[in-house]
């Protein structure tokens, strides 16, 4: 074999042409989302951003335990198409306390970035019990346990901590106070707070 | 963004392509001291290789990608600060207000920029903005006469509207039936678009001062208001607590529509008729609330709602 074929050491061994790909793989990621990570736009919250309350926080984690974001996204492109229908665009700065977010990848719902104010919480509530009560022609399933389950609030504060340590801006007194915040209030309650909040941190900043 | 995060990718993104291009040339060159269609100097299994060259089709191809990717790199924004010749971009996402977002709008449209989302809003506003501005100088009462103008109308209603009272705008129990001639806060256009526009919050305070008995009697008196048969000794009893009701309801019962407080003598039933829909709006009180709309509609597009609203109830 001629001494100039250095590819064949790559092509003869299997673990050092994984680690070569990843170096190759990699410059896109070190060029694409390493400097994000240092950005402005990123880290820096819109103005009326404010980090979740008690019972916003648990709503939260009833939506992605029952798998909201399966069928509804939470981020608005930058197309009027999309615009005109659901208001103004996402923003990263909206996002920046989210761990994980939930921008979602389908539409079978509609988008739900800003549904926050778009309707009563009375509608929230009949239309969770089963949607079809309000919209005949929805496809989503109803959730009617929700307004019977309650929450004990035993671990929203250690919540509201973890997400401290992630920049969102807690007070110590809304940690000690989230248990009882949440203390009794049902899922549905919760559901209905958190969703009513999705997104008026820029369209109902004062 | 900081010049140091801004030089790392202007040098990584460019070094890249620089090694790319280093490979493709490296590997279109016969290094081997074999000629060309002669066999490699390897077997294995009786399977030889033969020195062939890559196919012409594949690195050209591979080269067009190497002068797509300085050329896309020298119009658009990609290598850091450097914002692309073409002054394009797709979207203001540094702003952190609704208000930084127009300025920047704003902005970019003096410094000559392209912004691809407001050239979409620009170009819609062109074709549809003198649409609904000639709308918006006509009556309301004059477009829910206009085919034109109501299917205009209804395109939005249901698009925005029809959640809550329906694709038949017959709404539902906590939701308003808007084909009747029965409103809450009143049916005029002015009522019409204002209700719109502002939005409407209309409060029944539960009524914890009452018992069980007393929450009976009351259901039979506001029962018996729309003409319904009820025993007459509980109707008797509850009109002694309706001066409650009275303040927001009259003291007939007939509603007040600058509150959205319901007529009750009509026997139409926001929240259902029966006796324990009636005891249970008593118990536990109500909200209704109708959103604003002037920040996501703005008022021209409000204006074609409400028309098409109006003329749902003038037939």
């Amino acid at each position: 074999m001629s001494k100039n074929v250095k590819h064949a050491f790559l092509e003869k061994r299997v673990g050092w042409l994984a680690v070569a790909m990843t170096i190759a793989i990699s410059i896109g990621g070190l060029v694409e989302i390493t400097p994000l990570l240092f950005q402005k736009q990123t880290n820096e919250p819109v103005v009326g951003l404010k980090p979740y309350t008690a019972l916003q926080m648990e709503g939260r984690d009833i939506y992605i335990r029952e798998g909201c974001n399966n069928c509804h996204s939470q981020m608005i492109r930058p197309f009027r198409s999309e615009t005109e229908r659901y208001g103004h665009y996402s923003l990263a700065g909206e996002h920046v306390w989210e761990r994980p977010f939930l921008w979602g990848s389908k539409r079978t719902g509609p988008d739900l970035a800003r549904v926050g104010g778009r309707y009563s919480d009375e509608w929230h509530y009949v239309h969770l019990i089963n949607p079809r009560d309000v919209v005949p022609e929805s496809n989503m399933p109803g959730f009617p346990w929700l307004a019977e389950n309650t929450l004990d609030g035993e671990l929203t504060a250690k919540k509201m901590e973890v997400f401290r340590s992630f920049g969102a801006p807690y007070t110590d007194e809304e940690i000690a106070g989230a248990k009882a915040a949440v203390a009794g209030k049902t899922e549905m309650e919760a559901l209905i707070a958190y969703l009513q909040v999705l997104g008026t941190g820029l369209t109902q900043a004062e | 963004m900081s010049s140091f995060w801004s030089a790392w990718i202007i040098v990584l993104t460019l070094a890249f392509l620089v090694v790319i291009i280093w490979l493709l040339r490296w590997n279109m060159t016969n290094y081997t001291g074999i000629k060309e269609g002669e066999l490699m100097d390897h077997e294995f299994d009786g399977i030889v290789e033969i020195n062939n060259p890559m196919p012409k089709w594949w690195t050209i191809l591979f080269w067009i990608t190497i002068v797509w990717a300085f050329l896309y790199l020298a119009l658009y924004p990609g290598l850091g600060n450097f914002a692309g010749l073409l002054g394009w971009s797709s979207s203001n996402q540094d702003v952190r207000s609704l208000e930084e977002s127009k300025q920047a709008t704003e902005a970019a449209r003096e410094a000559g920029l392209i912004v691809e989302y407001d050239r979409q809003v620009d170009q819609a506003e062109e074709k549809f903005g003198p649409v609904f501005a000639a709308l918006s100088e006509r009556s309301i009462e004059e477009l829910s006469q206009d085919p034109e103008a109501v299917k205009i109308g209804q395109r939005l209603f249901i698009q925005n509207c029809a959640q809550c009272h329906g694709s038949n705008a017959m709404g539902g129990k906590g939701f308003p039936n808007l084909t009747d001639d029965d409103w809450l806060y009143g049916g005029s256009p002015a009522a019409i678009k204002h209700t719109l526009i502002a939005g409407r919050n209309g409060v029944m305070p539960a009524q914890t001062q009452f018992n069980d008995q007393q929450i009976t009697e009351l259901a039979n008196y506001v029962m018996s208001l729309s003409g319904r048969k009820v025993d007459p000794e509980l109707a008797k009893a509850g009109q002694a607590n309706f001066a409650v009701c009275s303040a927001c309801h009259g003291a007939d019962g007939k509603g007040n529509q600058a509150l959205g407080a319901p007529n009750l003598t009509d026997n139409i039933w926001l929240y259902g008729g029966s006796q324990d829909a009636i005891e249970e709006t008593l118990r536990n009180g109500r909200n209704g609330v109708m959103p604003a709309w002037k920040d996501i509609l703005g008022e021209d597009k409000i204006h074609v709602i409400s028309s098409y609203v109006y003329g749902l109830s003038q037939d």
